[in-house]
């Protein structure tokens, strides 16, 4: 009996070794790299390895979207992602949306403006998520608003604010490229 | 919750991705990760080794052809949905694909993963079913085309051996005369549906009916496809059709809806999404 168990500790104590893998990518702009285990979802390489604890987890299977980053410019799950699966892309964090003198965004400048947050729990995964939207659909339609952040969920402001910032933050982009134009 | 640890490849030819599954053929085959990620954090799944395929560039394929549409394993649903080409050649994919998850899920998972996923509530089999379509497989033994009605085994089974691969899979355009349609019932927009089903009805050159098929999805275990030309007669009655589908099918009842709702359900929808497919139909004739 002794013996048996003494086996299967030693077992346990093998399986336990993981191995871990070099990741480099580039986050907001800047040159990153760590090394983890395989296992290490992108969320949690952006929250605890890099520090950079402004992207939110709240379900861990995809279906809050307050984990939302950008992907190469696309919004992604970063909790379905694995880290080594992102070695080598660009990501872009809610630390990377405003600028680099840390003037907001219009997308955070109209969220402030129309109460689109309460606590801010969700509102890292909408930002990101709005900003790829606009981008894509500068003057989107209610329609277009309401499927666009469909995969985000808020417990506190009941989504009014959240679309009106939307529309508002279509406003700001649009007057400041008539702005930059002029 | 986070994953159990796994070995973990990352292949960037399809041959190193068949390599790798053959020397671990109890291993897994990571994709667009967003079933396969859910079910690891949740650890309902510990397979011991993940071959992740997406850095193999050969399988991020889209080709569209008069015959059809073929989607590699790498192409993500939102080129799928978004391709003009495949659109026009079989509107019944981004019509589908637009009640697969959220756009933001659909910017990462694939249409192929969704295929071999092989879950009964997913819109992608009941398309591929009742199209009739294939599923092309490799592994390092050689490759095979398995047909849509082969292919779903069972909930969460595809007809899948172990070290193998799900390459492509191919989506036949529909025959002229010949329209589509999609409806589904979920709890909320972007959820897996408590049923739904992808119709499709051909007319003959006298605009009578010469074809309707519909296909099912949560309410089986497998995709139902059924045959309803011969219930829906020449003249297309779409109400006899549908009460012949609600007395045909034998619906599944969990937490999310019980099975005579299922039944009702799938009838009302079976009549909306035959009147569409063929008001479709009528304006290609007629064109
Ligand atoms: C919140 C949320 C909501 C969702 N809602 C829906 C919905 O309404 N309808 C719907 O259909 N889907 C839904 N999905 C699932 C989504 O569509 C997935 O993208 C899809 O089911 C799986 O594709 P994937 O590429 O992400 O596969 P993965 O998650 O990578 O893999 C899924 C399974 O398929 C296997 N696999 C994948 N590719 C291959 C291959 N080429 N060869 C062999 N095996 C392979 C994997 O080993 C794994 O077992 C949802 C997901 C989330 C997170
Ligand atoms: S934490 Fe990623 S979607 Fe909820
Ligand atoms: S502001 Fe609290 S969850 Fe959205």
């Amino acid at each position: 009996m002794g013996e048996a168990r003494e086996d299967t500790r030693e077992d346990t104590f093998e399986d336990t070794r993981e191995d871990t893998f070099d990741v480099a990518l580039t986050v907001n702009g800047a040159h990153r790299t760590a090394r983890v285990p395989a296992r290490r979802l992108l969320s949690d390489l952006l929250r605890h390895d890099l520090g950079l604890t402004g992207t939110h987890v709240g379900c861990e299977h995809g279906v809050c979207g307050c984990c939302t980053v950008l992907l190469d410019g696309d919004p992604v799950r970063s909790c379905l992602m694995l880290a080594v699966t992102a070695s080598g892309h660009e990501v872009t964090t809610v630390e990377g949306l405003a600028a680099p003198d840390g003037t907001p965004s219009p997308v955070q400048r109209a969220f402030r403006e129309c109460h689109g947050l309460q606590c801010g729990f969700c509102t890292p995964g909408f930002l990101c998520t709005v900003t790829a939207l606009l981008r894509e659909t500068p003057r989107p339609t209610q329609d277009q608003v309401l499927e666009g952040i469909s995969g985000n969920l808020c417990r506190c402001t009941g989504y009014q604010n959240i679309v009106a910032s939307v529309h508002r933050a279509a406003d700001l982009i649009a007057r400041s490229a008539e702005e930059g134009e002029a | 919750m986070k994953p159990p640890p796994f070995g973990y490849r990352a292949p960037v030819t399809l041959d190193e991705a068949l390599d790798a599954l053959a020397a671990r053929p109890s291993g897994k085959v990571l994709a667009g990760g967003q079933s396969l990620i859910p079910l690891l954090n949740m650890r309902l799944a510990a397979p011991p080794e993940l071959v992740d395929i997406n850095r193999v560039a050969e399988l991020d394929t889209l080709h569209v052809g008069d015959g059809g549409v073929r989607v590699g394993a790498l192409a993500r649903h939102t080129r799928v949905e978004r391709s003009a080409a495949a659109a026009a050649v079989q509107p019944l994919l981004r019509r589908a694909l637009r009640h697969v998850a959220h756009p933001v899920i659909r910017n990462r998972g694939t249409v192929v993963g969704s295929l071999a996923h092989a879950d009964p509530a997913a819109e992608l089999p009941a398309v591929l079913a009742v199209l009739d379509g294939t599923v092309d497989a490799a592994s390092t033994r050689g490759r095979r085309t398995i047909p849509a009605a082969d292919f779903f085994v069972g909930p969460l089974e595809p007809a899948l051996e172990p070290g193998e691969l799900a390459v492509s899979a191919y989506f036949p355009a529909a025959p002229p005369r010949t329209g589509t349609a999609f409806m589904e019932t979920a709890r909320r927009h972007g959820d897996y549906a408590i049923a739904g089903v992808a119709a499709v009805v051909t007319l003959d050159d006298d605009l009578r009916v010469s074809a309707a098929r519909a296909g099912y999805l949560g309410i089986s275990a497998t995709p139902l496809v059924l045959d309803l030309t011969g219930a829906a007669g020449p003249h297309g009655d779409w109400t006899a059709a549908a009460a012949h589908v609600r007395d045909t099918v034998d619906p599944v009842a969990d937490i999310h809806a019980g099975a005579a709702y299922r039944r009702h359900l799938t009838g009302v929808l079976t009549e909306r999404a035959l009147k569409r497919a063929a008001a479709e139909a009528l304006r290609k004739a007629e064109d």
